[in-house]
């Protein structure tokens, strides 16, 4: 499983992409994506998606 | 490492002013005459008497910080750290790439930073330079829309230099929700950017807000905006925290309406209304900038901020500095302070540096004040007549003082003087218009275009070919007051402006009989 940001609603402000613990979110165009390979959904690390937690466009949710 | 501190001339040889020989433009002294100018021309610090027209407690918040203090910016330091990317509204001045253009200089991007990482750098900034007394977050988003790394940030660097002020900007979508924890981490300074009062103005600013889990766009968003912003500005006022309040001066959008906004916000209580000119370029790919629409010049933002002149606290030195700024207003050591060059170590604290440093700006500004007092009684009591208002630039590195070689300076300090006094007006920057090219002869250019209108400026040195281009240009470049507080300069300078006018008067008169 894995988090997926919805493009429509994303603003690329990329305060996800500094959150997250597995270095899964880069930018792609004008803005940000998860790599679904590499995300994992903070298991271990934290208790929630940090991405989610930062984003402030509420548009990062499970894939 | 080598100590570093950002050089203030420490000279403390008291600078009388000379009386005039001329004794019309010595009238004697109304008894009650009050040192200083009027409040209204000189924003939150009378010029240099600072402390005299605001309550006590108010002026001890604001004395340090040089954002808030006219007079505390020529002595202390502010850096901001660049831990808050998110941002919750698309202004049509901003766009992602850069930092956000409400708090900071457009088309500029900051180096964004973990808690941890601001922390360091505080620490760096700390030990090289006492002058720091104050740490904000500007962005590069918003504040508050990234309060977990805000307040994270707040938390530690409290914990760690508890001498250090905090300060934060936003745009107010948030801010109703926080005020509490801006309280109790004592955050005492939060700025509010408000470019409007009225949803038909706002939404041909804002292209949609991102609130309670939904994006809104129009009118409707305009609304939400406008009314999150002035519950966030009561209550922060409610709470006893100072807030100023930012305006983008916006040509064609909100020009005629900030007067109305000035009245708003002064009403529920904004301690400082800042109008920051709108920054525009089709390069930064905003929605303004591709539309065309241009920033105000100089003079324009200088006429409205005299309308709004009237009992209005105005700021008029801010630099919109970058999000990720560090030194003295209009001083820029970003680039000395990256994550690279601060590297991975924290460096130790040494408190005791700012405090002594702070002691001895106590001293320096009771010495500054009594010699500008002394220089304000310049012309005092004549009319506009006898002695029109002169305008004078100077180039200065801080301290109050004539203390910056001409070919250092990026920007201008610009005063004017009359027979009410001497105020400070703000700031011409060249380097705004240095983007292009870089040689010295843009350079120059550059200059003359940024002082237009101005026919004086006070350097501590200048070499002799731009002295001369400058003259061409109708601007007269004095040195004669090299490391004088500035206020001293401007007095000798308008002295001798006024004696030469009356000696064309004489001749006048001499000739007529
Ligand atoms: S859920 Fe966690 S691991 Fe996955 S993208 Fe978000 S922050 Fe990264
Ligand atoms: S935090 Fe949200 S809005 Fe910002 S870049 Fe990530 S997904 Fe996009």
């Amino acid at each position: 499983m894995a988090y997926k940001i919805n493009a429509a609603n994303c603003t690329g402000c990329g305060a996800c992409e500094s959150d997250c613990p597995s270095k899964a979110i880069r930018m792609k165009g004008d803005v940000y994506a998860i790599n679904p390979d590499k995300c994992t959904e903070c298991a271990g690390k934290f208790d929630s998606p940090q991405c989610v937690a930062a984003c402030p466009a509420d548009c990062i949710s499970r894939a | 490492m080598t100590r570093h501190i950002i050089p203030l001339d420490t000279v403390t040889t008291r600078i009388s002013a000379p009386i005039s020989a001329n004794p019309t433009l010595n009238p004697v002294l109304p008894p009650n005459a009050r040192g200083g100018c009027a409040a209204k021309s000189c924003g939150s610090s009378s010029g240099s008497s600072g402390a005299s027209d605001l309550p006590p407690e108010v002026w001890d918040k604001v004395k340090n910080h040089p954002c808030y203090s006219e007079q505390a910016h020529h002595y202390f330091a502010r850096m901001h750290v660049a831990v808050a990317p998110a941002c919750n509204i698309q202004c049509n001045y901003c766009n992602r790439k850069y930092d956000c253009a409400n708090e900071s200089r457009p088309g500029v991007t900051s180096e964004r930073l973990t808690p941890e990482q601001a922390v360091r750098k505080v620490a760096a900034v700390a030990a090289r330079m006492p002058q720091l007394s104050v740490v904000g977050i500007a962005g590069p988003g918003d504040a508050l829309a990234d309060w977990r790394h805000t307040f994270e940030t707040f938390d530690q660097i409290s914990r760690q230099f508890p001498d250090i002020k905090l300060c934060l900007s936003t745009n107010g979508l948030a801010l109703p929700d926080h005020v509490e924890r801006i309280r109790d981490l004592k955050v005492d300074h939060v700025t509010v950017t408000i470019n409007m009062v009225d949803p038909a103005i706002g939404e041909d600013i804002y292209a949609w807000i991102f609130f309670d889990h939904r994006r809104h766009t129009g009118r409707e968003a305009a609304r939400i905006l406008h009314e999150r912003q002035i519950e966030g500005l009561r209550r922060l006022v409610e709470a006893g925290i100072l807030v100023k309040v930012n305006s983008v001066l916006i040509p064609g959008i909100n020009d005629t309406h900030l007067a109305t906004v000035n009245e708003t916000v002064r009403g529920y209580g904004a301690f400082l209304h800042n109008i920051m000119p709108l920054i525009s370029d089709p390069a930064h790919g905003t929605r303004f900038g591709l539309d065309g629409r241009r920033g105000p010049t100089p003079a324009e933002l200088k006429q409205v901020q005299d309308q709004l002149g009237g009992g209005a606290r105005l700021m008029k030195h801010c630099r919109q500095c970058r999000a990720d700024a560090v030194g003295l207003l209009g001083q820029d050591l970003s680039q000395d302070f990256t994550m690279e060059r601060v590297g991975e170590v924290t460096v130790e604290d040494r408190p005791d540096e700012r405090r002594q440093y702070r002691e001895w700006v106590e001293r320096e500004r009771q010495d500054r004040q009594q010699a500008a007092q002394s220089a304000q009684a310049v012309g005092r009591g004549l009319n506009t007549a006898v002695a029109p208002p002169l305008l004078v630039a100077t180039c200065s590195r801080g301290g109050g003082r004539i203390n910056q070689h001409f070919g250092h300076a990026r920007e201008f300090q610009l005063y004017e003087v009359d027979g009410s006094g001497i105020r400070f007006i703000g700031h011409r920057r060249a380097d705004h218009y240095c983007q292009g090219g870089y040689g010295e002869e843009d350079k120059l250019e550059a200059v003359i275009k940024a002082l237009e209108g101005v026919p004086v400026l006070l350097a501590a040195k200048i070499g002799v070919c731009p002295s001369d281009r400058l003259k061409e240009a109708g601007i007269n470049v004095v040195t004669d007051h090299a490391y004088d507080y500035i206020e001293t300069g401007v007095a000798a300078v308008y002295r001798a402006h006024l004696a030469a006018l009356a000696a064309v008067e004489d001749v006048a008169v001499a000739r007529a009989s």
